[in-house]
Formats: C-alpha cells, structure tokens, sequence
C-alpha cells in the first residue's frame, strides 16, 4: 500500500503502575491502518488489544504510561499538547464501544447524543444539528429517523442503541473508526446486520476501521489485515486471507481450530490448555511458551521470538514455521 | 411506543399523582408557600397588637388558636411566621445544595489529592451534632435571621457533598462518559450535560428531605433564643415562650408546634414520594417495560 495510513502506531509500550508492581499491558506493537481498509486487532482479554487503541489515541488511563510512536493523519500525536490532541482525536476518530446500554446518556435523547461531536469540533448550530442527528440515522437504518431523534435511550432496543452510537461514532465524518467489540453485547442475527452495516458504511464513507474482536468469524467477514495479539505483542499480522489459510503461529492456528463449523455438531471443540499470562509477570522469552503445542526448545523460553516475514506483509513471531506442515 | 418526549420529570409527575400520602403533602406545602407568601394579609390580627385585655385567652370564634401572655392573635403569628420558616428553609438548603453539590462533583470528578482534602474536610463537618454546630457558628456569628441560616446552611453542606459525590462517581465510570471524552469534550461540557442531569434524583429528594430538617432546625435555633429575634413571630420561639405556660395555656404551644409538624411531615412524604419515584432501579424497571424492539 502506498497512501498515507489514518493512524499508524510504532513501538507502542503501555506500562501500567498497579499496586503489586508495573504491569505491561502493550509491549513494543506497531500495526497501521489504511484509508477504506479495516485492521482486526485478535486477543483474548487482557492480550493488550484495547490498551494499545486507547493509548494510540491518547485515552489509556492517567495511570499508564504510554511510549512509543502515534501518528494520526501524518500529525505526531505523542508530541502535540493534550487541548490539540483531544481536538485532533475529537474531530477524526469516532469509537464504537462494547455495551450499547451504557454508552448512551439515559438522560439526553438521542439527537442531542449524536451531533455532540459536530456541535464541539464544527461549532453546529442546534438547528444544523437536528438536522444532522436525523440525516444520520436514516443512515444507520433507523426506521422514521425525523421521529424518533427525540427519543430517549431507553425507548430503543440493543442493536438500534448500537446503531445510534455508530451514527454518533460518525457524526462528524471521522477518518477513522474504532470499534471496540462492537457486537459482543448484541445477540448473532443483530450482530451480523451491525456488521453488514459497518461494512457498507465503510464503502460509502471511505473510513477507516480498527475493529477490535475476539470473534474470528467477524475478522474473516470485515477484515482486510489481522493482528493477532498475545501477552502485549503481536504474534502475527498479516493480510487476513494469508492468515486464515496459513496461519503461522501456534497460538493463531489454535485460535482457528477452536471455531465451531457448521456440520461439526456434537464434537467437542478443541480448547488451548491453560491461561494468559499475568501482565506482571510475562515470561522472559515467548509468553505463549507456556501452553504452546510445539515448544521446541530451550529457547522459547528464554528468548523473544523476533517478528519473522512468511509471506507477502505476513509476518509470525516464532522460531519455527509451523505454517509449512500443513 | 410510548409518546416521543417522555421525560423523566413528566413520568415521575404522574406517578407522584397516584400516591396519596405525597398527593397530601403536596397540599400541605402549596398551602404553606400560599400561607408564606401571603400570610400578612391573611392574619386576622397585626403579629404584635398588643392587647392587655386579652391575655391567655383560649381558642374562640374571635382569637381560633388562642391570645398569648400579652393578649397577642396566635393565628395571625403562627400565618406570619411560616413565611420565616420557609426563608430560612429554602435560603439554608439553597446554600447547603449549591456548596455542598459544587464540592461533591470536583471531589468525585477530579478524585486524587483534591477528593481527599475537601471530603475529609466535610467529614469534619459531618462529626459535629448538627444543633451543636449550629450553635457554634451563631455563636460566632450573632444571633439573627441570616446567620440562622447561614449557619444552618453550613451544617447540612456536607450530605449534599456526599450525595453528589457518590453520584458522580458511579456517572463518570459510566461509557457515555468516556465517549463524551473520547469526542474531545471539556470537562466543563461533560459534568454539565452528562453527570449533573444523571444525578438530579438523589439532589432533588436530599433537597426535600433537607428542607424538613432545615426547619426543625430553625425552630430549635429561635426555641434557643438564637434565631430570629422578638418581637418577630417564629414558630421555634412561640413554642419557647409557650413552655411557661404549658399548664395554664397549652395553645400557645400547641399551634406552632402543630405548624412545625405538619410542614415537616409534608417535606418528608413528598421527599419519600420523590425517592421512590426517582430511584434508579424503579426506572430502570420503568424502562424495561417501556423499551420496545
């Protein structure tokens, strides 16, 4: 790819300062994400995926200490004052967050929850503002959108409340967008219309997503790259189509293995034996070592793995190329 | 589909419509404020027509409530006094909620060092006994109507700091606060539009139940000679010249003290009304039966 990336982040490391010691939740990422094109963040919980969102973008908790290189539209964020960066953020990134029944203000009806982004960073009058609450829940499919701008919160379903943050994710046409678990709290027929959505959405708006899921199957269907994360790192990334058919990392393949398939009823779905490993104390060589299949030697344990080409934009962090047995 | 501006306030109306203990209160405090605002047009008699002739009579069609030890009309100074009873009521909590909300919300916004200093301030506060505090800062302050309040202002400070904090504390974990944040929003913006109007419940029914207290409060300062000053009518201080003549003339502090009950009663019913109506989870249950698909 040649165009500029929206956001593109280099050696990012979130450390956090908690009671038992620093924990480091990111350490050491760089992933990118292009005009139009959206990047799938992979991870179990706690494997750095929204921290290193939230610290690109400058909202990790006042606790983490963030380094690392961020760059928004070509401007580097670390080194811009925080008034700047919230304007700069304010204005191109909209966030979809995980839970649509706490993300609305119960109080405000919606119209007014939808354009506060234009209203703060485009100086919209209320009148403008009404009017654009309404144009932009025709566009997330909301029936009779010029009635129900003046409904509360509460007067909406799950997957309409999510249609009502993504609009107001969108409202003032951001470059980018993030989305955090988006459709985890929603039920599968409303999680595939909400992705459906975001998905065409993104063709007509031009925008660029990071969509950050532990569902394989929503990467498969709206991801153009995939970064796999793993105890802070990524353990691999690369096109998605490369990835699904050659998965490259042990931990990847184990990922995909434990999907449910259709026509695979009554079997018992392969589990990856034991746990993440605690932020605060991650293993000296590759943090995965402890419940990996192929553990081949020595050196797992002791040395990091380094990000390794496979293919085309297809890297793995491992010693062995268990991509090739296949 | 419920109708399209169904507010909070309009909901929590109706429901106060259908209870009768708060349908009462409410009454008794629309007569008061009537009482208060109007009261020295109401009073059959002047507050301090003196009238030697007519001392200590007892109620008749001429004097309802009784004359006191120097012939005065008790109706006409219970009527009068109301309306002291309800400045100082509505002046002293106004105080109370306007400081002590200020503090809650920097405290619980803005946490660390700041939440430390100012709620272990209030606390120091909150470990005086009300009346003693109160007499405390009159003490300081001389007796008289606007240190009364003042002083009482002051003692009820820190439980609206403490409601408000809490509030905002459980309101600022909430994620449409991070989106506000995460929009770029001043912090200005966000406590005025996200976290005051989520935590308006708790503040109005602290409000109502406050001002029964205030008022008691009042009548306790004046019964002790340190609010309001005579010859001017205040329930606490009838009820104080009363207590001399409680064998012979029980009306004398029969009426006020009925006054004083009476409006303390109304605030509380229409405060427990309010609360129950308001609670978060009553709403929430509201909502559950109102959202539609």
């Amino acid at each position: 790819m040649t165009d500029r990336p929206v956001l593109a982040v280099e050696e990012l490391t979130v450390t956090l300062g908690t009671r038992s010691g620093s924990a480091r939740a990111v350490a050491g990422v760089d992933w990118s994400v292009h005009p139009g094109r959206t990047l799938a963040l992979v991870g179990e919980s706690g494997s750095g995926k929204t921290m290193s969102v939230l610290a690109a973008t400058g909202l990790a908790p006042r606790t983490a200490r963030v380094t690392g290189r961020v760059r928004l539209l070509g401007e580097e964020l670390t080194a811009l004052d925080p008034r700047r960066r919230r304007q700069l953020r304010g204005r191109h990134v909209g966030f979809v967050f995980q839970d649509p029944m706490t993300s609305l203000n119960p109080v405000l009806t919606v119209g007014r929850q939808v354009t506060e982004a234009c209203e703060e960073h485009l100086g919209m009058s209320r009148r403008q503002a009404r009017d654009r609450a309404v144009e932009l829940l025709e566009l997330v499919g909301i029936p009779s959108a010029a009635r129900r701008v003046d409904d509360h919160p509460h007067q909406f379903s799950g997957g309409m409340r999510q249609r009502v943050v993504i609009a107001m994710a969108l409202a003032c046409d951001p470059a980018l967008l993030i989305a955090d678990e988006p459709t985890t709290a929603l039920d599968v027929t409303t999680q595939a219309q909400i992705v459906e959505l975001v998905a065409g959405l993104q063709r007509r708006l031009g925008t660029a997503v990071v969509w950050i899921t532990h569902d394989l199957g929503v990467v498969a269907g709206v991801a153009d790259t995939v970064a796999v994360m793993y105890g802070g790192r990524i353990v691999e990334q690369g096109p998605v189509d490369a990835v699904f058919a050659a998965p490259g990392h042990p931990y990847t393949r184990a990922l995909l293995a434990a999907r449910p398939r259709p026509g695979g009823a009554g079997d018992d779905l392969p589990a990856i034996p034991g746990a993440p490993p605690s932020p605060l104390e991650l293993p000296a060589g590759c943090a995965f070592w402890p419940r990996c299949p192929v553990r081949g030697d020595a050196r797992c344990e002791h040395e990091l793995p380094p990000l390794t080409p496979v293919g085309p934009d297809h890297r793995v962090r491992s010693f062995y190329r268990t991509g090739e047995d296949r | 589909m419920s109708a399209a501006r169904d507010s909070q306030a309009r909901r929590a109306l109706s429901a106060l419509r259908h209870d009768p203990p708060a349908v009462a209160g409410a009454v008794v405090l629309l007569a008061l404020v009537v009482v208060g605002t109007a009261g020295r047009w109401l009073a059959p008699a002047g507050v301090n027509d003196v009238d030697v002739d007519q001392m200590l009579h007892p109620p008749s069609w001429a004097h309802p409530f009784g004359t006191d030890e120097l012939g005065r009309d008790v109706l006409s100074r219970v009527l009068v006094a109301a309306r002291v009873s309800l400045e100082v009521g509505v002046v002293s909590v106004g105080i109370a909620l306007l400081v002590g909300a200020g503090i809650g919300l920097v405290a619980g916004y803005y946490r660390g060092w700041v939440d430390n200093v100012l709620m272990r301030g209030m606390d120091v506060l909150f470990a005086f006994p009300v009346l003693l505090l109160a007499v405390a800062i009159v003490a300081v302050l001389g007796p008289g109507l606007l240190t009364a309040m003042i002083a009482i202002g002051v003692v009820y400070t820190p439980i609206f700091a403490r409601v408000t904090r809490a509030g905002v504390l459980s309101v600022r974990e909430q994620v449409f606060v991070r989106a506000a944040v995460s929009i770029g929003a001043s912090d200005l913006r966000i406590i005025r539009r996200h976290v005051l109007p989520n935590i308006a419940a708790p503040l109005i029914v602290q409000t109502s139940l406050s001002l029964a207290f205030a008022i008691l409060s009042e009548a306790a300062l004046s019964f002790l000679g340190l609010g309001i000053q005579p010859p001017a009518p205040a329930w606490g201080r009838m009820l104080f010249d009363g207590r001399g003549f409680v064998t012979e003339a029980w009306w004398l502090g029969f009426f006020p003290g009925a006054a004083i009950f009476l409006t303390v009663l109304a605030f509380n019913l229409v405060g427990d009304a309010l609360r129950d109506v308001l609670d978060p989870r009553q709403l929430t249950l509201g909502e559950a039966s109102r959202s539609t698909t």
